[in-house]
């Protein structure tokens, strides 16, 4: 079972803490949603928005076309996956993947038949008779996975269910869940503050902060084309170079920052409304550092010292420092073969197509996170 | 400088000392009930077993024993019902005044089982309630219902509350997760209260001396008997008592405690 998810207008506030800001997203149908963004922006609370356990304090959650106004979360046609797992300790794996079919009514043996058949999916079919107490933690939270989707709910909401998992073990699950949610087809909400996580599982990628919507998108273009300065630096390494718009034409747009005047086709901007004069931001990864030695449309900012370097096994991470702004550092990774000593000169050269156009400038905050 | 030996020796005799403080009345206490004389006192002529068997043999003895264990078990259900109840409601739902009325339901802990009893047995002439096992009974879940309470209170915790929301979500009732989930969750904590309440409620004198009249329950038949002085045989029929309560512990210590200590 699944089914397309409409949020409208969602705010939630709690006393004067506005957790949740004029919240607007439509889900679609069999979706792998990731709400991802850092503690206190808001996104356990839209998913506990969804699952019922919190209300808006206005606006309108709607699921298969349903408003869920009045509807408790026992009623709705979601589960939850906990981040403790929360499985009933003094039940067997049987039992507590059957128990939502148990309160539906559904007879004994065709509830077991179902939650064996779930567990085979997880691969703990041979540990149906055993107690959660025996299990390791990924173990513990496949069950919790099998327990949630026995009663085919529409939409699955996972809140940080592999934030207690060491590294590999979350990349297995990570494979895992996205392969089961294709498998099953069920809308998926997940939420996480791991950006590395939610670019592995989620078909669309929904980037919160402070109560609200900074991005939706793909995760490629959530990295590549991101729509704000915080998007941007949530989502991985950048750079960001404060300028301002000199002048605009049809095609290219040129800017000055602190590194000089640069030209750029007018489609690396993301805000189409810009005008001239405007404070306006460039974000450059530090992997599109390379293209000197590239062929195409290629830009310049200058040269760069290299003040430190570091390998990093698919690449070396290192730490320029510009020659005509020597405080700016700029985080740049070269290639793995690129040999990187301090002390070198590099030519700060561009696809001009990597780069992107964000409207505003950089809190000093955010320069300290990308740095 | 006090020698390693010396204060190695002291520390056992004082240990000694102790436990024989605790121990020594209730040692005594089950020696005499194995002599083979009138006097349950010194010299110590012989073993016998002839007390207890005129233990068995009393129908007044045995049936106040069997009223003992029926007041003891329903009276601590009662109190083990109402606590978890209370307990659930308190930690589970933002209600008014939610300190004071943890207070409140603690309190009689503090009041002395004298004071009571003199409350019940006023409030049930007043009401024109006659004395009973039922008035007992309910004197006992008044002492009862604090413990059992703060027992089950003490163990619940915010993670069970997510396994609860996880019960809930899954489409369950309030009362099937009660039922379901909190109560067998808990059942360790339930069954501690369960059993200590069944104890305190087994040996209790004061309330059911006060709130019974026809029939009476153990204590109260056995301090009927000590008007006529002292026998073997109420130290045979003391022995059981004891021996209940003891069984009483080691259950609680078996099944309960073994039990979370697996966990």
């Amino acid at each position: 079972m699944t089914a397309p998810v409409s949020i409208r207008n969602a705010t939630k506030t709690f006393g004067d803490f506005t957790a949740l800001d004029d919240v607007s997203l439509e889900i679609a149908v069999g979706e792998f949603i990731v709400l991802l963004g850092p503690s206190g922006c808001g996104k356990t609370t839209l998913l506990s928005l969804l699952g019922g356990f919190l209300s808006p304090t206005r606006g309108v959650i709607e699921i298969a076309g349903r408003d869920m106004g009045d509807v408790p979360p026992s009623k709705r046609p979601t589960t939850t996956m906990f981040q403790d797992y929360a499985l009933f300790p003094h039940m067997t794996l049987r039992d507590n993947v059957a128990f939502g079919l148990k309160m539906r009514k559904v007879g004994k043996t065709e509830r077991h038949a179902k939650a064996e058949e779930l567990l085979d999916m997880v691969g703990l079919k041979a540990s149906a008779t055993k107690k959660p107490h025996e299990l390791s933690g990924g173990q513990r939270q496949r069950v919790a996975l099998a327990r949630a989707l026995a009663v085919e709910p529409d939409v699955l909401l996972l809140d940080e269910p592999l934030g207690a998992l060491d590294l590999k073990l979350r990349r297995q699950m990570q494979d895992e869940l996205k392969a089961i949610q294709k498998r099953v087809g069920t809308t998926f909400v997940h939420v996480t503050h791991d950006q590395e996580e939610a670019m592995a599982i989620a078909d669309r990628i929904v980037v919160m902060n402070e109560g609200k919507i900074e991005d939706v998108g793909r995760p490629e273009d959530i990295y590549m084309r991101p729509r704000t300065l915080f998007s941007a630096s949530f989502m991985g390494e950048v750079n960001f170079f404060p300028g301002t718009i000199d002048a605009l034409t049809d095609d290219a747009i040129h800017i000055h920052t602190a590194l000089g005047a640069v030209k750029l086709p007018a489609s690396v901007m993301a805000d189409q409304n810009a005008t001239a004069a405007q404070k306006i931001t460039l974000a450059i990864r530090p992997e599109h550092f390379r293209a000197s030695t590239g062929t195409g449309p290629r830009i310049t900012l200058g040269k760069a010292k290299v003040e430190d370097g570091a390998f990093f096994g698919t690449h070396h991470r290192a730490h320029l420092s510009p020659a005509d702004y020597p405080d700016m550092i700029i985080t740049a990774h070269m290639p793995q073969s690129a040999i990187i000593e301090p002390g070198a000169w590099i030519d700060l050269t561009l696809d001009p197509a990597s780069v992107v156009i964000l409207p505003g400038h950089p809190a000093a905050k955010v320069q300290e996170d990308a740095a | 400088m006090i020698s390693p030996r010396f204060s190695k020796i002291a520390s056992w005799v004082y240990l000694a000392a102790l436990y024989g403080f605790i121990f020594l009345p209730v040692a005594v206490l089950v020696l005499f009930s194995f002599q083979d004389g009138r006097l349950p006192v010194p010299p110590f002529n012989g073993v016998t077993l002839k007390w207890y068997g005129e233990v068995f043999a009393d129908s007044r003895l045995m049936s106040a024993l069997g009223n003992s264990l029926m007041v003891a078990i329903g009276s601590s259900l009662v109190a083990c019902v109402l606590g978890f109840c209370a307990a659930y409601g308190l930690a589970r739902y933002i209600l008014p005044a939610s300190r004071l009325q943890r207070g409140l339901l603690v309190a009689p802990m503090t009041v002395s089982y004298l004071i009571i009893a003199l409350g019940l047995l006023s409030t049930f002439n007043w009401l024109g309630v006659s004395l009973s096992l039922w008035t007992v009974g309910i004197g006992h879940v008044v002492i009862n219902l604090p413990l059992c309470f703060a027992i089950i209170y003490a163990s619940m915790g915010d993670h069970q509350k997510n396994i609860e929301r996880a019960a809930r979500d899954l489409g369950a009732a309030e009362w099937q997760v009660m039922t379901q989930i909190s109560a067998p969750m808990l059942m360790p904590s339930i069954l501690a209260a369960f059993f200590l309440s069944v104890t305190f409620s087994w040996d209790e004198f004061i309330i059911a001396f006060l709130l019974s009249r026809f029939d009476v329950t153990l204590p109260v038949e056995i301090w009927s008997m000590l008007r006529s002085g002292l026998n073997p045989k109420t130290n045979a029929v003391g022995s059981v008592v004891f021996l209940v309560s003891v069984a009483l512990l080691l259950i609680l210590e078996l099944i309960v405690f073994r039990r979370t200590a697996k966990k």
